[in-house]
């Protein structure tokens, strides 16, 4: 049979080449490439010849470490104050050329707590700007995720009706989809505009005049935000049509058995469509995660990762690395770490939503 | 007490009539079977009764309540569908059970029903099960498990048997008689199959393009019908119909004739005739059977099939019509044969012709 499937079967593999040699040159030759060189030197363009060097690109990404830093105190053991509050030894005199500290070389302050007591405990990371990539990429996944497929089964439900007109909602839901999503990024630029933007125009109008325009994309604590919204708005459509496709899967005469039973509404919901969904809803669950971890193009348009690494991200930060500093190397790492995250999820997922029988 | 009565009830998508105004008076705990050919609107009106289908004019009332613009829920109806309609994510147990579920009863209560339930059906092991074990025969066990625990006064079933093979159809034929003796409910069965009408009902309603044909036992129907269509749907095979003339009318009787047939004097029934009409008679072919020669009927053999027990021959007459006959013993006809039948004249049916 083996002999039949390659040997007279030509014209299908002549039409199935090209296809099948992008597909190698761009997809599974890149992916191999990247594990390979996630673990060299590699630099885009570089005179100096490509070396092994292990696990390193991940250390350096991935290395974090804890410390517990007791306050200063005088010779009396009394806390020495300075400005009203406790003085603690500075960091950098432990993680700059400290031959005591040789572990903590090169590292910086991801973030600090106390756990009551005078004891400050400060977490360091190697790679402060990438680790911040991380937790903004999960906050972003964590959001957009069940809001996303939320807001488009509610769309879902409410275009499955026979009404006059639907098709015009039809389209104008689907509409952001088809348009590219670094057009849509420019436009809520826009939107998003500090001074004249759309967004403080209407809430300025809403408010009368009692709400301070917002320079949306310029502030760190509503930059992400921002851009979350603006990424649900636009592909919301996508994933409503895949529920749509869904919900007309149940079969008809389910809902009308239920009318003969009484069924509210809410009901109807809770035991014939919702679960009518569930293979739908594992698809659309994964699909937004796998996405959403991809971010890229929005921030790309909109914020550069800005202001103060408040919308970095992890696929921003492996082309920023890899191609904006030319540390190929390091990119390969990011994406390599991306990779396993996905992956991991995805079984994750796979598992919990798995047939139980 | 939960009698249900159809007055002047009619259905219209826009133009397209589909129910003409259609009387029917159901008493409480009859077993009334609408049957009728595809596309008759006897499907559309269980779903009128059961409020999936708006009701475009006339009144429909159960139970001495007028229903028309009722939800279904609040008719006191349950339902049975071709398609089974059960939840395919939930157990047997489940299925039973939804009704009671969403009334919100308590787990108590719904054990005792569903248990009683199964115990009737005969299902008590199928309960763990889910609906994707289960055979058709099964799936329409719970079907039925899911109407019964509400205990509703009315049951609506839409060709509960059309899915099954002929031999489950049979079992489950019976058992859907043994059920209406046991509960006592009203029915309404919608089906295309005459056998089932025949041997479930206490009243068949005949429907064809959305009027009533004829209402009445199975009996009064299969003995007198009051019309060909009527005619010709009860009965299997159907009945043969002969185009014949009218010679002469004397009281209640005619004496018809054709090509084929030698005179015969049958009873005119209600329908009125003069010397010269044309008409149909009726002749059922269980009422056939060889005649020593000369006989009323002749022609030639044209196809014999044996069952076994019966044979069906197809006869050509002589003025070129077909005719069937069913004799009840297993006899063989060689094509082209000559044969020539008798009946008795007041099993035969006189029509007006169309």
């Amino acid at each position: 049979m083996a002999s039949k499937f390659t040997q007279s079967n030509r014209t299908g593999w002549l039409m199935a080449g090209p296809a099948i040699l992008l597909i190698a040159g761009f997809v599974i030759l890149p992916f191999f490439l990247a594990i390979g060189l996630s673990f060299t030197n590699q630099r885009l363009v570089s005179p100096n010849p490509t070396e092994f060097i292990g696990l390193s690109n991940y250390r350096q990404l991935l290395d974090v470490a804890t410390l517990t830093l007791e306050p200063v105190r005088d010779a009396a053991g009394e806390l020495v104050l300075k400005d009203g509050a406790p003085d603690y030894p500075s960091i950098r005199s432990l993680t700059r050329n400290n031959p005591d500290r040789p572990d903590l070389a090169g590292m910086r302050e991801w973030f600090s707590f106390s756990t009551g007591g005078a004891a400050r405990t400060v977490v360091l990371a190697r790679d402060v700007v990438f680790m911040t990539a991380i937790v903004n990429t999960f906050v972003f996944v964590l959001v957009v995720a069940p809001v996303q497929a939320g807001l488009a089964l509610g769309l879902a439900l409410l275009i499955n009706q026979r009404l006059r007109g639907i098709n015009i909602f039809r389209a104008l839901y689907f509409m952001p989809v088809v348009v590219s999503i670094v057009v849509v990024s420019l436009l809520w630029r826009l939107i998003y505009d500090g001074q004249s933007g759309l967004l403080n125009n209407l809430l300025g109008t809403l408010s009368f005049g009692t709400l301070p325009a917002v320079d949306w994309l310029g502030n760190p604590s509503t930059a992400l935000g921002a851009i979350i919204a603006m990424s649900i708005w636009q592909a919301v459509g996508f994933h409503m049509v895949i529920w749509l496709a869904g919900l007309q899967t149940i079969s008809p005469t389910l809902y009308e058995a239920a009318a003969i039973e009484g069924a509210s509404k809410w009901q109807v919901f809770r035991y014939i469509t919702w679960p009518g969904l569930r293979n739908t809803a594992i698809l659309i669950l994964i699909v937004i995660t796998m996405q959403a971890f991809g971010l890229f193009a929005q921030i790309d348009v909109m914020t550069n990762g800005g202001p103060l690494d408040s919308t970095q991200t992890i696929v921003f930060q492996a082309i920023e690395r890899g191609y904006g500093k030319q540390d190929i190397s390091g990119g390969s790492a990011i994406s390599v770490i991306l990779f396993v995250i996905v992956l991991t999820i995805s079984l994750i997922q796979r598992w919990l939503t798995r047939e139980r029988s | 007490m939960a009698r249900i009565q159809l007055k002047d009830l009619r259905k219209s998508y826009g133009n397209a009539h589909v129910i003409k105004g259609v009387d029917i008076d159901i008493e409480d705990g009859e077993f009334c079977v609408f049957v009728g050919p595809s596309g008759c609107g006897k499907s559309t009106l269980l779903r009128m009764i059961a409020g999936l289908e708006d009701i475009t004019s006339g009144s429909l009332t159960i139970a001495e309540r007028r229903v028309n613009d009722l939800p279904p829920a609040q008719r006191g109806v349950a339902m049975v569908f071709q398609s089974y309609a059960i939840f395919p994510h939930m157990t047997v147990r489940e299925n039973v059970a939804f009704g009671l579920t969403i009334a919100g009863a308590s787990k108590a209560e719904k054990a005792a029903k569903v248990a009683e339930a199964a115990r009737i059906l005969q299902m008590e092991h199928l309960l763990d099960r889910r609906p994707s074990q289960l055979s058709g025969g099964q799936r329409q066990r719970v079907a039925i498990g899911r109407a019964i625990v509400r205990q509703p006064k009315v049951f609506l079933f839409d060709e509960p048997l059309s899915n099954l093979d002929a031999a489950l159809r049979m079992d489950m034929r019976m058992e859907i008689g043994k059920l209406h003796k046991a509960l006592g409910a009203t029915m309404i069965y919608v089906t295309h199959d005459q056998v089932e009408a025949m041997t479930l009902a206490d009243k068949i309603v005949v429907l064809k393009d959305g009027q009533v044909m004829q209402i009445g036992t199975p009996m009064e129907l299969y003995q007198n019908p009051a019309n060909l269509f009527v005619a010709g749907f009860l009965g299997a095979p159907s009945m043969n119909f002969l185009k014949v003339t009218v010679q002469a009318v004397n009281g209640n009787t005619a004496l018809v004739s054709n090509a084929a047939l030698d005179p015969v004097e049958v009873s005119t029934r209600s329908a009125s005739f003069k010397a010269g009409d044309a008409a149909i008679l009726g002749l059922r072919p269980q009422y056939l059977s060889i005649a020593e020669a000369p006989g009323r009927l002749q022609g030639t053999v044209a196809l014999t099939e044996r069952l076994g027990a019966e044979t069906m021959v197809e006869v050509k007459l002589k003025d070129d019509s077909s005719l069937i006959a069913a004799l009840p013993q297993d006899v063989v006809f060689p094509v082209g044969a000559q044969v020539a039948f008798d009946f008795a004249a007041d099993k035969a049916h006189l029509f007006a012709a169309p």
